[in-house]
Formats: structure tokens, C-alpha cells, sequence
């Protein structure tokens, strides 16, 4: 336990440490790092990189994304918040692809509620699914707290989602527990999927965790490293082994 | 109005794997065949690459190799007293799509059957009386033996460079392999993977209680490889990326990477993608079905395809949907147990549990399904189920590996799913948690069958297939006993903690649990019990030849692809060597 935790430590202190090098990395570990700060980057590409408008989301909604990610996965010791790590940037890729727009689901009528076991049945496509469940969201937040979602400081924003996440929250015509549910997945899938697309910027939640990424060729490599720790200096992603 | 094409002697419907494999005997013996495959083509020097495999979002999230449910999909409930409505997205099983269909994306487990599981409703009548089976367990026995079809079961692992340790060489038992199999009548081709830290450690504990371990048999090279049909293997990389996706090692065995390679240049065989086969056009008089009739799904056109022998090569849906919609055989009807067609729908009872050592480094990256270790001794009639109150069973798996970030991040139970302190217990047990799983058989019963839906509609406009199904008291019961036994074993590793996870008590579309459907158009031994003969022949059209799991009468205790390979060398034997002579039935009815 001691020696895994010391690892990712070590080497997301050597991420940032490396990052004031690497203009890249800038924008997303080291700022993430200490966010008040706010270090400005000297070159284009950073300033570029930084204010990239989203794609499908409004304001409203990269505010809730925003609020909601850092309340998942909140900044400490072990990694940056959800938004530096870039979760927000990840959610609106993902809603503007095909995915977010229902490609490959079953979108025929008519449309019944069914059963838990029958699954989804929304007429929704995950964008449409999100739209509608971040006004539902923030229409709650006002009944209950007298402002939207991204207005309330840490300890009702955790609050909340704990009254969603128990499904103890009424929203008006949305089921709080399934949006909640789908948040925390595209939430989590922003901080660990490959930083391709757009999240775990700087391959932090990897470094974090210990995963070395690819290539993943182990072979030679399981009797060497059986009930061993395998260690690598820098996790490989996809764009770093292209 | 559909343009007719020329005739061929055969084409096949579907090119997964056995259609591919169905293929290839034929043109190797001189026949014409046209493959038409519903999805894409499958390149794997153009996608099974690195870097582009490894993205876990897209193929293990996102599901990137399978079906498209816009274009056709089921509907589902659990029992018939229900309305069933349509899986908008698959989830709890993942039908593939494209060439080489869902063994593109398929763990690996390579198993075959027991001697017994062939025969069970036998066995189990013999070993617990003729009032054993309850009356609702619609449990037949095959219409062919575990004798017969091992030099197909041969065949099939040469043709994978399957690896694995026999534990039965022709009768002699051996110590390390499986020493309650079947006779085998050779090696497996390459040897068994190396243990993962998880599964050695699994292994010592099963022993200790006087089980009998041993590495789990993988559909995959472990060692460079020359298949049977010249095809050169690399070997398994522990990537950990199967579940979901191709093999860039050229080592687990699919379509695309160990059949198509020497198919696609045979001036015999032609491939045609894109084309969605809507309908057998059948003769009733004649007992045979004339040709196919499809769209291509590139123009919209539509075609008719005639043919002297047809292979139904669909998924289990696909070959089930297909003879319903195009008249062919008795739909079954669960109120009155009459009608075949939709009959014996089974499943696979899985059940898992994880369990967490603090003082473990079990690198949760490295590994295939192929490392674990197995037990089997809680499969099939491999025990005396006398008072257990219930028939059936499974091996049990256990190892550590192929876990990757988004989905690969067990907590122990009672750790929040969000927050500061749910990072720092992910990270506390990601290098720490070994996986268990129970590979429970289903038995069928009679209230759960496929048929029509009377509601949704394909992108063709045809009725979708209806799946009716929950899990039975036995099933249940049969599984909360494996539980027992992975207790067992977990306790005596001594864990710092663990988590048995059994079934809910009803079947759930969502979330991932097992893609080893089976039945719907069964195989026996006349038209009264079964729609396909032992030759995999439709009674009802005797050029119509039927792949898969669907032909199965029920589902054992292991995964069904070494079947279903088996299966197919079998029936292509028997069609090559008497059927292209004499068309015509092969076994009178």
C-alpha cells in the first residue's frame, strides 16, 4: 500500500514539475496544480488551448459540467480537479460526437417506461439526455437552495449530489438518480480514458493509479513482475506513441 | 422488385466465424460460395494496430465493434405476462458486427463440453431417478456424443492455436490440466499462458481444500503458431484488452486475423458486405430454401440470391429471427410447450466476486482472460447433485489482470463512488484486488423462448425478435452454491476483504453480464423434439444448415465457442462428404 501511493505521488510531482518545460502540459497539470495562481502561458498554443470554446455547451451547461466535476473528483493530494483535468472539455466532445447523438441506439416509439431490468428507454440522446437533466438539475437547485447548481459552494454541491446519487431528489420530470448515475460515468470516463480525447489531461488520473498505458505488451514481462510492482517513469498514450 | 443474381453453390448468412470457417472448407473442396455480411469488413493491419487498439473509450466503453441496434436490435422482458421493449443500446451482451462478428471481440475462454453435459437429461435420469427433472426443465440431450465430435474439437483448437494443458490424452489423466474433461486426442497446439499473481494464489487455495486447478484454456496463441490452414499466429501479449476488442498480436483466434487472410484471395469465394439478409426465400414443396433475399445496405437496393446450399450464420438472434420471419418450422408456443422454433432459449448464469490484499502488487494491467486459473470440479455432473436441490453447475475462475482504467477499478463494498476519499481507495486497491467468477450453466425451462414482437419494428420494417427471460429457482440455487464454494476459496487466501456479488433475482438488460446466448432453433434427433438434425440441417428445408449457439438444447457450465467450433468442422465434414453428393437429409426423419 505505502510503496503505490508514494509512486503515483512521485510522479505527478514530476508531471508538474516537468510541465513548466513543456508548454502543453501548462494548461492542464500545473494549473490544475494551483489553480489560483494563474500563471498566464507565454506562447499561442497555450493561449489557444486555453480558451478553446466548447463545442455543444452553453454556458449555463459548462458551468454545471464544471461545479459537477470538481465535486466528483475534487482537487487534493492525488490529482487536480475534474475540470483541470480537463472532464469538461471531455463532455462536450463526447456529447457533440456521434455517441451524444444517439448514433447506433434504437430510437423507434413507442416509448414506455417499462421496467428497471428493460433499461433505458428515453426518446434522448445522450446530449438531449444531459440538456434536459442539467435544467431539471438547476431548476431543483434553485427550489432548494435558491440558486443554480455552480453557485453553491463545496459542502451543498456535495450535498446535492448525495440527495441525486440516493435518489432522494425530486426533479421536475427527470429521474435525479439515473442522471446522476450517468454523470459519474461520463465523469469518470473523462479522468480515465486515454487524454485523446480531451480529459485525464497530462495522463494524470494514470500516473495517479500507477497504469503505464500502452503499448501493453507484457509478455515478457508477467514472471519478471508477478505480485511485483511494475513501474514506468511516464505512462504512454495514445498521441505519445504515435 | 428484386434483382436475382447468378447461383452459387453456396453462400453463407453472416461471416463471424463460422461462416468464415464454413467458407473455407467449401472452397478448399471446389465449391462456389458468397459470404454477405451485414456490418463492415474487419481490416487488422488497418485497425488492430496500436496505438489506435488501445483507446478503452471507444472499444470497451463505447462498444465499438458491435451491433448497431438502429439498424436491427430485440426486445426484451421477463416474463410473458410483461410487454417487452427493445434494447435501445446492448449491454448486458454484445453481439458483434462485421466480419468475423462477435468472436472478433470475444474473452477467449475455450472450452468443450463434458462427456455428460451431451447426454445430461440421460444422466441425470439414470443418476437420480426418472422423476428427477422437474416438469418445467425442458433439458434434452444432443443429438451427437463428446466422442464423436472430438476430432472436431481438435480441429477447431488447431485452427485457433488454442492455448491450454490437457488434463485427458486418450484416457490417461493428467496432473495440472482439467482431469475432468473428455478424452482429447491430442495436446492442446501451444501451452498454457503464464499465471497471473492473482491466479497462482487462487490455485494454492483451491488445492488446499482438494480441488483440482488448473490454467484456464484460451482461444489464443501462446507461442508463434502455423494454423491449419497456414495461417502464421504471434503470440498473446497479456494486454488485457480482449473483452472488447481485436488482437493486434495476431493471437486470439477470429475471422479476420486467422481464416480471411487465405479466403479473400480465392477466386471461389466472394465477400459481400453491407448486405442485410431480410428473408430465406423457402419452398414448402420442395422442403428447401431457393436463395436469400437482401438489401444492400450501401444503395438500398435489394437482391435475391439464389443458392443449392444455405448457412444460417447469424448471431443466435439472427438464426432464430431469420427462420421465424421466413415461415420456416413450428414458432413455440410456452402456454402449451408446443411449436420448436424460439424454444430453449438459455443463458449464462454468471456470478462474480472480488477480493482485496492489502500487501499485493498484482499489476492490474498486465494479463488475458487465458492467465487465470480454473477449477472444475463444481461443473455439470462432475459432483453428486443429490439433495442440492438443483442440476447444473460451473467451473470457477480466479486471477488477477486486464483490468484498464475506466472499468477496471474495484473498491472494496462500502467505499463512496465520488469524492477525496473514493481517489484515495481507488488508488489504495488498484494494484490489489483479484476477480472470481462462476461460469453457471442454464438449463432450460419452458417459459423462457424467443418469438416475434408484436410492437417494434427493424430499420427494414420487420417485427424485432422477442427475447422472454428470467433467471429459475434452479439457476439461482445452482449458483448460490458455486458461491459457496468461491467463498471457500477466498477465505482460505486470507484477504484483507471481499465482495460475493450473486444475481439479482431478476435477469437485467443492463449491465454487462455474459454474450453466451444459446438456443432458439435446437438440435435432436427427429422434427417431433428439435428444428436441426445432428448435422446441423433444418428438418423443414434440407439445404439449410444452421450455425451457433442457437443449436444448442440448453447452455453448460463453460463458455460455448469451443462448441460451437466443433460443431461447425462436424457439419461441414458431413456436407462435404455426403451432402454435395446425394443433397437430401442426412438423417431420415
Amino acid at each position: 500500500m505505502a510503496e503505490v501511493s508514494k509512486l503515483p505521488r512521485r510522479d505527478f510531482l514530476k508531471a508538474a514539475g516537468t510541465a513548466g518545460a513543456t508548454g502543453a502540459a501548462m494548461a492542464t497539470g500545473l494549473a490544475g496544480c494551483s489553480p489560483t495562481t494563474g500563471t498566464p502561458t507565454s506562447t499561442e498554443a497555450n493561449a489557444s488551448a486555453a480558451i478553446q470554446p466548447p463545442l455543444v455547451l452553453t454556458p449555463e451547461e459548462e458551468a454545471f459540467f464544471s461545479a459537477s466535476v470538481d465535486t466528483i473528483i475534487p482537487a487534493d493530494e492525488l490529482s487536480p480537479s475534474g475540470t483541470d483535468c480537463g472532464c469538461v472539455t471531455f463532455i462536450d466532445r463526447q456529447l457533440a460526437s456521434a455517441w451524444g447523438g444517439g448514433a447506433k441506439t434504437y430510437r423507434a416509439g413507442p416509448f414506455v417506461k417499462g421496467t428497471p431490468e428493460q433499461g433505458y428507454q428515453l426518446p434522448l440522446t445522450p446530449h438531449q439526455f444531459f440538456v434536459a437533466g442539467i435544467q431539471a438539475a438547476n431548476e431543483w437547485s434553485r427550489k432548494t437552495y435558491g440558486k443554480p447548481y455552480d453557485a453553491l459552494g463545496p459542502a451543498q454541491r456535495a450535498e446535492a449530489l448525495t440527495a441525486w446519487e440516493a435518489g432522494k431528489a425530486e426533479f421536475s420530470s427527470f429521474d435525479s438518480r439515473l442522471f446522476f448515475q450517468r454523470l459519474l460515468q461520463i465523469t469518470m470516463e473523462g479522468f480515465f480514458a486515454d487524454p485523446i480525447h480531451g480529459g485525464n489531461r497530462n495522463k494524470v488520473s494514470w500516473r495517479m493509479l500507477g497504469f503505464p498505458g500502452l503499448p501493453a505488451t507484457y509478455a515478457d514481462k508477467v514472471d519478471q513482475y508477478r505480485d511485483k510492482p511494475y513501474v514506468v517513469d511516464e505512462p504512454q498514450s495514445i498521441a505519445d506513441f504515435s | 422488385m428484386a434483382t436475382k443474381l447468378k447461383e452459387v453453390d453456396a453462400v453463407m448468412i453472416g461471416m463471424g466465424m463460422t461462416g468464415a470457417m464454413m467458407a473455407k472448407e467449401f472452397t478448399m473442396a471446389g465449391l462456389r460460395v458468397v459470404g454477405l455480411e451485414r456490418g463492415p469488413d474487419r481490416r487488422p493491419h488497418e485497425e488492430s494496430i496500436l496505438p489506435r487498439i488501445r483507446d478503452e473509450l471507444r472499444y470497451v466503453q463505447r462498444i465499438e465493434l458491435m451491433q448497431d441496434n438502429s439498424v436491427d436490435t430485440i426486445a426484451f422482458r421477463n416474463s410473458s405476462g410483461q410487454t417487452a421493449l427493445p434494447i435501445r443500446r446492448w449491454s448486458a451482451f454484445l453481439p458483434g458486427e462485421g466480419v468475423g462478428g462477435t468472436l472478433n471481440h470475444w474473452g477467449g475462454m475455450h472450452w468443450r463440453y463434458l462427456p455428460t453435459d451431451f447426454r445430461i437429461r440421460s444422466v441425470i435420469r439414470e443418476r437420480y431417478g426418472a422423476s428427477a427433472i422437474p416438469p418445467d426443465m425442458t433439458i434434452e440431450d444432443w443429438p451427437v456424443t463428446y466422442d464423436e465430435l472430438e476430432p472436431y474439437y481438435d480441429r477447431f483448437d488447431k485452427m485457433c492455436g488454442a492455448a491450454g494443458k490437457a488434463g485427458n490424452l486418450k484416457g490417461r489423466k493428467i496432473d495440472g490440466g482439467n482431469v475432468f474433461e473428455g478424452p482429447r486426442g491430442d495436446e492442446y497446439p501451444t501451452p498454457p499462458l503464464k499465471s497471473s499473481a492473482g491466479a497462482v494464489l487462487m490455485a494454492e487455495a483451491s488445492r488446499s481444500l482438494g480441488f483440482h486447478p488448473f490454467p484456464s484454456p484460451f482461444g489464443a496463441s501462446s507461442t508463434p503458431y502455423t494454423n491449419i490452414y497456414g495461417v502464421q499466429l504471434g503470440r498473446c501479449e497479456y494486454c488485457g484488452f480482449c473483452g472488447r476488442n481485436t488482437c493486434e498480436a495476431n493471437a486470439k483466434a477470429s475471422a479476420p486475423s486467422h481464416i480471411m487472410p487465405v479466403l479473400r484471395g480465392d477466386p471461389r469465394f466472394e465477400l459481400r458486405t453491407h448486405a442485410f439478409v431480410s428473408k430465406l426465400i423457402y419452398d414448402r414443396q420442395a422442403k428447401k430454401v431457393t436463395g436469400v433475399l437482401y438489401t444492400d445496405m450501401k444503395t438500398g437496393e435489394e437482391y435475391e440470391q439464389p443458392a443449392n446450399i444455405v448457412v444460417l450464420s447469424a448471431y443466435v438472434f439472427g438464426n432464430t429471427h431469420m427462420l421465424l420471419t421466413s415461415g420456416i418450422g413450428q414458432p413455440y408456443d410456452p402456454r402449451t410447450g408446443r411449436g420448436l422454433v424460439g424454444k430453449n432459449y438459455c443463458y449464462q448464469f454468471e456470478a462474480p466476486a472480488t477480493a482485496f490484499f492489502e500487501n499485493r502488487n498484482l499489476n492490474p494491467f498486465i494479463g488475458a482472460p487465458g492467465d487465470r486459473m480454473v477449477i472444475d470440479d463444481f461443473n455439470g455432473e462432475n459432483f453428486d447433485h443429490s439433495g442440492l436441490g438443483f442440476f447444473g453447475g460451473g467451473y470457477i475462475v480466479g486471477g488477477s489482470g486486464a483490468a484498464p482504467p475506466i472499468g477496471g477499478r474495484d473498491v472494496p463494498p462500502g467505499t463512496p463512488a465520488w469524492g477525496s476519499q473514493w481517489k484515495k481507495e481507488t488508488v489504495r486497491w488498484y494494484y490489489r484486488a483479484i476477480e472470481f467468477n462462476t461460469q453457471g450453466s442454464v438449463y432450460a425451462n419452458r417459459a423462457n423462448y424467443l418469438d416475434i414482437d408484436p410492437t417494434y419494428k427493424d430499420s427494414l420494417g420487420r417485427p424485432l425478435l422477442r427475447l422472454t427471460y428470467n433467471g429459475t429457482d434452479n439457476d439461482h440455487a445452482m449458483s448460490r452454491y458455486l458461491l459457496t464454494k468461491v467463498d471457500a476459496i477466498i477465505k482460505a487466501m486470507n484477504p484483507t476483504t471481499y465482495e460475493m456479488r450473486p444475481r439479482p433475482r431478476n435477469f437485467t438488460i443492463v449491465p454487462y453480464q455474459s454474450t453466451h446466448n444459446t438456443g432458439g432453433t435446437m438440435m435432436g434427433t427427429s422434427p417431433g423434439n428439435s428444428v436441426i438434425n445432428r448435422y446441423l440441417q433444418a428438418w423443414d428445408a434440407s439445404n439449410l444448415f444452421i450455425m451457433g449457439a442457437s443449436t444448442f438444447p440448453q447452455q453448460p457450465g463453460y463458455n460455448p465457442t469451443g462448441t460451437v467450433g466443433a460443431l461447425a468442422y462436424w457439419a461441414a465434414d458431413k456436407i462435404l462428404k455426403d451432402y454435395v453428393k446425394r443433397p437430401g437429409p442426412l438423417v431420415q426423419a
